[in-house]
């Protein structure tokens, strides 16, 4: 799950993170009245969940409350375009107000899993304010790492070779080693699964800030952490998605024209593969779970036909102990209830199968049977392109 | 000879008194899986559908000499249930539950690092030596008794495979399902140094997912140090980057993890690579020369 970098900052300043004073605003009175409390000049931020904001012209710089309001004006309710967002960008709603901060130097600091050893990893770098994969690749050397003990977590003298790493020395070093404690303190307590701060910086009354945030969660640990949960911005979402994870299904729009509908994810994405394979595209991954019930197909079926792009169906499900006449009787009464007129191609595996193919003929609805998910990919592929088989 | 488990594996169910322990387990004792019993705390004494409940896994183990477990724990609770069958001395602990927080899976990690327990998932489908054992969720039905070994990172497509197979006639010495989680217990290198030293496997198939790296690093020692023949399918050739595909696991993130990246990795390591689904069996087949 993503947040907003004003609730980001919010959570990193309760851990003793220094962040820039400021307050968030959804119109450009409050962003007036927020310059105002603040005084001097002021930053006014876009608050959506991608990254490269500046670029897009959704961060400005304001020398007063007037020009605060005039930022707000332009930044709010626009279309902000980035690399990160959907081709259409993502309407503002909200803007952060920050002070402006005169800035010395700009440094990188984040924290991840890495995988391959299964540890927290603290990254950091003297290079902040840029791409940090950019910097991986063309100066790795600028990259400094540590791994945090998988019990123990972060030791003060980790976080001093992380701080010499930065080039800091002096006030400015004590203020970057407990900075990064602060920052680890905060991703465990959170269940992050990143936080990165870029830039970080230090200013030229040699303060170190956290000038942006961007905090990630593991969704496998939302259950202990209604206080993460309460963040959930739903506009940042794609509708579709949102109510697929009412259903427990777990659903990612993709650009092409078959819907897919399979039980599991490592299949779904093997049955996307296979739809590329046949020459179509797919419209879209969707992991209905293992169990697939009668409830999460209609759900299902709701969600690909609301997508117009959709030209076909192919339904993947490899039951082994769900029982294919069950499954077929689902899959009849969702398209008779929903009154779908797209084709739907079905390839089933588990008990009573042939019962479930004869069910599904014998419905006198646009079903074609399929008997491996090679074949019934092809015919998808075809049925969505020329409306008939191979 | 097999990997991991046979017909002398004992078994108990952590979370038997569940939904789902209490199924799989009847279904896991169907297939002729010694299932002694279970552990759920506070229903210790009790009977649940035939089969004893003990409160802890120390208790349960000395009662029955079980040496492998078999978690349906929900997830808030999966990596206690975990530490303490490995705690307990159980020598190989099977972790179904899908969602564990990452967190808590480096800390069991770590944590089962300094016990001699072997994990295998969590966010799997369990373990399979056809004919003896089956300790997870799969259908054993669709098994034969056989020379291939199956390893893989997702579920129902390791159903899909093992289908492929024994359709063609080709039977499994053992099918493990490692998970799909980011950071997990037994690796695809650890299953692959089994079956190479297993006499009943003569063909391995391999099956991976995008995100992360266990695939390049599981090519590499098989160039190294697996000398029978490595079949290999990467799902996820059409996954964006950037998107969480189901699985904690299988995300391309910093344009790192593709499936294209993972089949170059295996091809150099003188594995067959499938890049159709819907023919890892025929390719087996070929491989073992039986097409």
């Amino acid at each position: 799950m993503k947040i907003h970098e004003y609730q980001g900052k919010a959570i990193l300043k309760e851990f003793g993170v220094p962040v820039p004073n400021g307050e968030v605003a959804d119109t450009p009175a409050q962003a007036r009245a927020i310059a105002e409390r603040l005084g001097g000049k002021v930053v006014v931020k876009a608050q959506v969940h991608a990254g490269g904001r500046g670029k897009g012209g959704g961060v400005k710089l304001a020398d007063d409350p007037a020009g605060a309001e005039t930022a707000a004006k332009q930044i709010l309710g626009m279309m902000l375009k980035t690399p990160q967002t959907p081709p259409e960008g993502i309407r503002v709603l909200k803007v952060l107000v920050e002070e402006a901060s005169p800035i010395a130097r700009e440094l990188y600091l984040s924290i991840t899993l890495d995988r391959a050893r299964g540890a927290h990893a603290v990254m950091a770098s003297p290079s902040g304010g840029m791409d940090i994969e950019e910097v991986a690749a063309t100066h790795p050397e600028k990259i400094i790492r540590e791994w945090a003990d998988p019990a123990l977590g972060l030791q003060a003298f980790q976080a001093r070779n992380l701080a010499y790493g930065l080039g800091l020395a002096g006030d400015e070093f004590k203020a970057g080693v407990s900075l990064i404690l602060a920052l680890f303190r905060a991703y465990l307590a959170k269940d992050c699964s990143l936080a990165e701060i870029n830039p970080l910086v230090v200013t030229r009354d040699g303060r170190v800030l956290a000038l942006d945030a961007k905090l990630n969660f593991d969704d496998n640990a939302l259950f202990r952490r209604p206080e993460i949960v309460a963040l959930r911005d739903l506009n940042e979402e794609d509708p579709l998605d949102v109510e697929a994870s009412k259903f427990g299904l777990n659903y990612i729009k993709l650009d092409g024209e078959v819907g897919c509908m399979v039980n599991g994810a490592g299949l779904a994405m093997a049955t996307m593969d296979i739809v590329k394979l046949a020459g179509g595209a797919p419209a879209n991954f969707l992991d209905v779970g293992g169990g697939a019930s009668p409830q999460q197909i209609e759900a299902a079926f709701k969600i690909l036909s609301s997508d117009p792009s959709v030209k076909s169906v192919f339904i993947n499900v490899f039951g082994g102990i769900l029982r294919c006449d069950r499954l077929a009787e689902g899959l009849i009464n969702a398209v008779k209830k929903l009154g779908l007129k797209i084709p739907v191609v079905v390839r089933m595996e588990g008990t009573n199968v042939e019962i479930a193919k004869t069910m599904l003929a014998e419905s006198g609805l646009n079903f074609t049977s399929a008997d491996d998910m090679g074949s019934g990919a092809e015919k998808a592929v075809a049925l969505a392109r020329t409306g008939r088989q191979p | 000879m097999s990997i991991l488990v046979d017909k002398s594996t004992r078994v108990f169910v952590q979370g038997i008194t569940g939904k789902e322990g209490s199924f799989h387990a009847a279904r896991c004792k169907e297939y002729g899986t010694q299932v002694v019993g279970g552990v759920t705390p506070g229903k210790g004494g009790t009977t649940h559908e035939g089969f004893p409940v003990w409160n802890t896994v120390a208790d349960c183990v000395k009662a029955t000499g079980a040496d492998c477990a078999l978690i349906f724990v929900p997830p808030p609770a999966a990596a206690d249930a975990i530490m303490e069958s490995a705690a307990a001395g159980v020598p190989l602990v099977v972790c179904i539950t899908e969602g564990v927080p990452v967190a808590d899976m480096v800390r069991t990690r770590a944590f089962l690092a300094r016990t001699g327990s072997r994990l295998i998932g969590p966010n799997c489908p369990g373990l399979i030596t056809p004919g003896q054992a089956k300790i997870g969720i799969m259908p054993g039905h669709i098994h034969k008794v056989g020379a291939a070994g199956v390893v893989s990172r997702s579920g129902t497509l390791t159903y899909e495979v093992v289908h492929q197979l024994s359709q063609r006639g080709i039977g499994q010495s053992s099918c493990v399902g490692i998970g799909g989680d980011p950071v997990n217990g037994t690796s695809f290198i650890d299953v692959l140094r089994l079956f190479q030293a297993d006499p009943q496997t003569q063909v391995i198939m391999m099956i991976g997912e995008i995100g992360g790296t266990a695939e390049e690093e599981a090519a590499a020692f098989v160039k190294e140090h697996v000398t029978k023949p490595v079949v290999g399918f990467i799902c996820g050739q059409t996954a964006p980057p950037g998107r969480r595909m189901g699985h904690a696991g299988a995300i391309i993130a910093g344009g790192k993890g593709t499936a294209a990246e993972k089949m170059k990795a295996m091809e150099a390591a003188g594995i067959t690579t499938v890049k159709s689904p819907a023919d890892m069996g025929a390719t087996v087949a070929r491989v073992l020369g039986k097409s």
